[in-house]
């Protein structure tokens, strides 16, 4: 077995995929959180719980229609991402005009009973979800042994997000949706529907989390808590990146679980923690963020 | 001599009337409850309410300031008030170093930023030897109140928290219609002009943190005493949103607001405990329907009603 730092290589290397795949869903989240955030200028705090309910969505789809984990990565982000939809119309929407923390506070209470809602249902123990056939087992590396499911959920993952990116940074929608974040009225003014936009925007942020959530189902136990136990680390992402720039985010979320991998090797009692000293060191330096603008 | 108008005077003499006559009528410990939680919203009111900073980790001031007057009490043998005292010292170091730091961002920054860092103290708890982890500090002498009296007795623990309470609501009070008091709306109003006018926002900010962390850290050490016992939950960033919830039922920025709120939000918390997550649920609802609603809480729609300011 040969050694790097005094540490066996497959556990080193297993920890860094495993802080991969956890950078993955902070990727993938805070995307989400940031492209809402731009253009609604809310945050979030119900992202944790439509994650959740990406996770369920692809349980229930399975136990109830017996549709498998495939047609799930692209069901469930729709369904959710509709659901969400409906609580922007219905809900959301109300507030624009008010101070943006009633936002905040409005999507706490969402979350709240969202998954107060499915604990009720299915309890908080967790239901299995099993990898599908055709990603099961292991690939030898010829340093590691990595399981087939954890590398597909690191090459999707980044493959959604930089196509998230290129949507934003090289399409005209996108260049409409930037023109937007920086003044709606002069965009609305021109014609486009940006009350439809924002809406959509919002479908699109929440399908990215539920698109997160199905990943995760096999990865995690399927339970009402998983989702905010992620989100209070991705707000620490966001922070850490600033939420001026989609690159910045994807680079943030994966970096980020690559330190909370290696913490895990050398110093593993601060694993849960080292994410937040990060955020408060950049607070300190750089407050804006690392790719933030003022 | 506080500043209290007419008709806060009379809000005020009422609520002393109903907290000397009630534990005659109701479990003292649940009245107990009510008035550490009714302490911990008014500190976290002073913040929201007067300065216009909304902090999502005022758990971390709360659930360590438990855990080190439950400590102190514990392992060192300090008398109650001291116990409490060092809660409170606890509650202003963390928010000096929290405040430090979040002052840096605004708006929905600083709420995010202040709830990382209360999450960073949620897992130091969780790994650090002398709070127990899992189980939490138990069996807290509550001592005897500056060594003479004994507060083993309900009655006597629920006069020492009507008292720290009426304290710390007074205190409170006193610093909204002080002069700082007003520093402290203008930065709420208008944050450039009160720069503009020549006062150092972020040290008006500072110091109304710091005051609003140290009275939450008093109000957890008082209610780990009352219960014998000091646990995660009061760190969890979920007694985070239940103070945001009380605040916001009750009124931002009115001074019964936050009592109001405790009352209703724990009396709930208590009688609908056997229906499990059905409570999150209700409040949950309660959060939407008030930010739709009426956002200006019981007591803000009642002062508007009656054409006061409560």
């Amino acid at each position: 077995m040969f050694m790097i730092f005094g540490i066996p290589g497959p556990l080193l290397f297993g920890q860094l995929l495993l802080g991969l795949i956890n950078g993955a869903f902070y990727a993938l989240l805070s995307l989400g959180l940031a492209v809402i955030f731009g253009l609604l200028n809310i945050v979030n705090f119900a992202h944790g719980a439509l994650f959740m309910m990406g996770a369920f969505c692809a349980w229930m789809l399975l136990e109830y229609l017996g549709i498998g984990y495939w047609w799930s990565l692209l069901l469930a982000p729709i369904i959710i991402g509709a659901f969400g939809i409906l609580l922007e119309k219905t809900l959301i929407s109300r507030l624009y005009k008010l101070d943006h923390l009633y936002g905040l506070l409005l999507t706490f209470g969402l979350a709240m009973v969202i998954e107060g809602l499915f604990r009720n249902q299915y309890g908080s123990s967790g239901l299995p979800y099993r990898i599908p056939p055709s990603l099961q087992g292991a690939t030898d590396l010829g340093f590691m042994f990595m399981p087939n499911y954890r590398g597909w959920v690191v090459v999707a993952a980044a493959i959604v997000c930089f196509t998230t990116w290129a949507l934003i940074e090289r399409t005209r929608l996108g260049a409409l949706l930037r023109a937007a974040t920086e003044n709606a009225p002069l965009v609305q003014s021109f014609g486009v529907n940006v009350p439809r936009m924002v809406t959509l925007t919002y479908g699109a942020g929440v399908g990215l989390a539920a698109f997160a959530g199905v990943l995760a189902a096999p990865i995690y136990s399927v339970n009402p808590n998983m989702g905010s136990n992620f989100i209070i680390v991705v707000f620490a992402v966001v922070v850490i990146g600033g939420m001026g720039s989609i690159l910045g985010s994807i680079v943030t979320g994966f970096g980020l679980g690559v330190v909370e991998g290696l913490t895990k090797v050398f110093y593993p009692q601060a694993s849960s923690t080292v994410i937040f000293v990060v955020m408060a060191i950049v607070l300190l330096i750089r407050p804006a963020g690392l790719f933030g603008r003022i | 001599m506080f500043g209290f108008s007419r008709s806060q005077s009379i809000g005020f003499v009422i609520m002393l009337a109903l907290i000397a006559t009630s534990p005659f009528v109701l479990y003292p410990v649940f009245l107990m409850k009510v008035l550490c939680v009714a302490l911990f919203a008014c500190a976290f009111n002073l913040l929201i309410g007067y300065v216009g900073l909304m902090s999502f980790g005022h758990a971390a001031f709360y659930g360590m300031g438990g855990y080190l007057t439950a400590h102190a009490a514990k392992e060192w043998g300090l008398t109650p008030e001291l116990s409490i005292l060092v809660g409170g010292a606890v509650g202003a170091v963390l928010g000096l170093l929290f405040a430090w730091l979040a002052i840096r961002r605004q708006g929905l920054y600083f709420a995010m930023i202040t709830l990382a860092l209360a999450q960073m103290v949620y897992f130091f708890c969780l790994e650090a030897p002398f709070t127990g982890g899992e189980n939490g500090i138990q069996q807290v002498p509550r001592g005897n109140l500056f060594g003479i009296i004994p507060l083993g007795s309900d009655m006597n623990m629920y006069w020492t928290v009507a008292g720290i309470f009426i304290i710390g609501f007074l205190l409170l009070h006193r610093v909204v219609y002080s002069p700082f008091g007003q520093v402290l709306k203008a930065i709420r109003e208008n944050e450039p002009r009160a720069i503009s006018l020549g006062y150092r926002t972020d040290d008006y900010k500072q110091i109304a943190f710091v005051l609003s962390a140290t009275l939450a850290g008093i109000a957890g050490g008082t209610k780990a005493l009352v219960f014998g016992i000091a646990t995660l939950t009061d760190v969890n960033f979920t007694t985070s949103g239940d103070v945001v919830l009380i605040t916001l039922l009750g009124g931002l920025g009115t001074i019964f607001g936050p009592v109001v709120g405790a009352l209703v939000v724990v009396s709930m918390e208590n009688y609908l405990a056997q229906f499990g997550s059905w409570v999150t649920v209700t409040q949950g609802a309660i959060f939407v329907v008030c930010v739709l609603l009426f956002r200006r809480g019981v007591i803000g729609e009642l002062g508007g009603l009656l054409k006061l300011s409560l």
